[in-house]
């Protein structure tokens, strides 16, 4: 754990730094802009995605599935991140209360 | 706070005039990081179910210091992946910080020392509050002011979010589990709107769900990012929507 902390924490570093360092000309590429855009939200996308409906290596349908797409409406009607969160939160919560 | 009253530059607004957008800068900086504090919370709820201790979330917070990478470097450790893939996730998302510091070089112009400092600070909140200022000197204000806010609350919250966390047993039942890509969709929902993102994202989460029965934990995340950098690169946008 500490490795990747560590880790981690370095090569964001870099990142940030090599920001302020680099030259323009790599940075204004269409497609390194294009790239920096897509990367995060794909990434957080599939993140979110694998966290919600597999355990382990095995694909599941268990209270979370429940709870993100309580989430998910709460965010299509503009809820508070905070309130997405808690509900999401609740909702396993509760379907997880007969075990 | 109020004693540091820099001396208004030649050609510059007049000291009341500054004195009045500071105050507005300065008001900004602290609603947002009060509004990340927030998320900090979360983070050290999640990060404590994920199974980091108390010290490890708050080294995250403090030395890492960007959210979506933090929240992703616990995710591949929670699923189980190793830190190789862990690392790896968390620097590609931090790398979208690098774009910012083209925009911030010029407004900054910070040397040396104070360059090191800078570069620490430049997330989404701090750049995006420097970048929208119309003169120099509010632009840097807003840069620092928001930095230091942001850095200051968002690892207060951590600590306040790991130590509640480690107070129940079993985070699962207080349903963190599901609170993690509940967070995500949340933090992902205004740049989903658009369709030349959508799509993509869309992509990486399916390859990534697909791959998951068969490779080691991790990877899936590695490869929906392979998939996305291709996308980029071969996809030309057209010049309608630039």
């Amino acid at each position: 754990m500490w490795l990747a902390v560590l880790l981690g924490a370095a090569g964001c570093y870099l990142c940030k730094l090599a920001g302020l360092s680099m030259p323009a000309r790599v940075l204004d590429d269409p497609r390194t802009q294009r790239i920096a855009a897509l990367l995060p939200v794909a990434l957080l996308a599939a993140l979110a995605t694998t966290q919600t409906l597999t355990t382990g290596q095995q694909l599941v349908i268990d209270p979370r599935a429940a709870a993100v797409g309580v989430a998910i409406i709460a965010v299509v009607l503009r809820a508070p991140f905070l309130l997405v969160v808690a509900l999401a939160a609740a909702t396993a919560a509760l379907l997880r209360l007969p075990e | 706070m109020d004693d540091i009253t820099p001396p208004a530059p030649p050609g510059g607004c007049g000291p009341t005039e500054w004195a009045t957008r500071r105050r507005a800068v300065l008001r900004d900086a602290l609603a947002v990081g009060t509004a990340t504090g927030a998320y900090g919370l979360s983070f050290g709820a999640l990060a404590s179910a994920a199974g980091l201790s108390v010290w490890q979330a708050m080294v995250l917070s403090a030395l890492m210091f960007t959210g979506a990478s933090q929240f992703a470097l616990i995710g591949v450790l929670g699923a189980g992946g190793g830190p190789a893939a862990a690392v790896a996730t968390a620097a590609l998302l931090g790398s979208r910080n690098a774009l910012y510091g083209l925009r911030l070089t010029a407004i900054l112009q910070a040397r040396g020392p104070i360059r090191l400092l800078a570069a620490h600070l430049v997330i989404d909140e701090s750049a995006a509050m420097a970048v929208v200022r119309t003169d120099q000197r509010s632009a840097r204000l807003a840069f620092w002011a928001t930095g230091a806010s942001v850095f200051s609350l968002w690892n207060l919250a951590t600590l306040a979010g790991a130590l509640g966390a480690r107070s129940f047993d079993d985070p699962r039942v207080l349903g963190l589990d599901a609170a993690a890509p509940a967070a995500f969709i949340a933090l992902l929902a205004p740049r989903l709107r658009d369709r030349d993102t959508r799509i993509p994202a869309a992509a990486a989460a399916a390859l990534a769900l697909a791959l998951t029965p068969a490779v080691p934990a991790g990877v899936p995340i590695l490869a929906a990012a392979a998939l996305t950098v291709l996308v980029g690169l071969l996809r030309p946008r057209r010049g309608t929507r630039s």
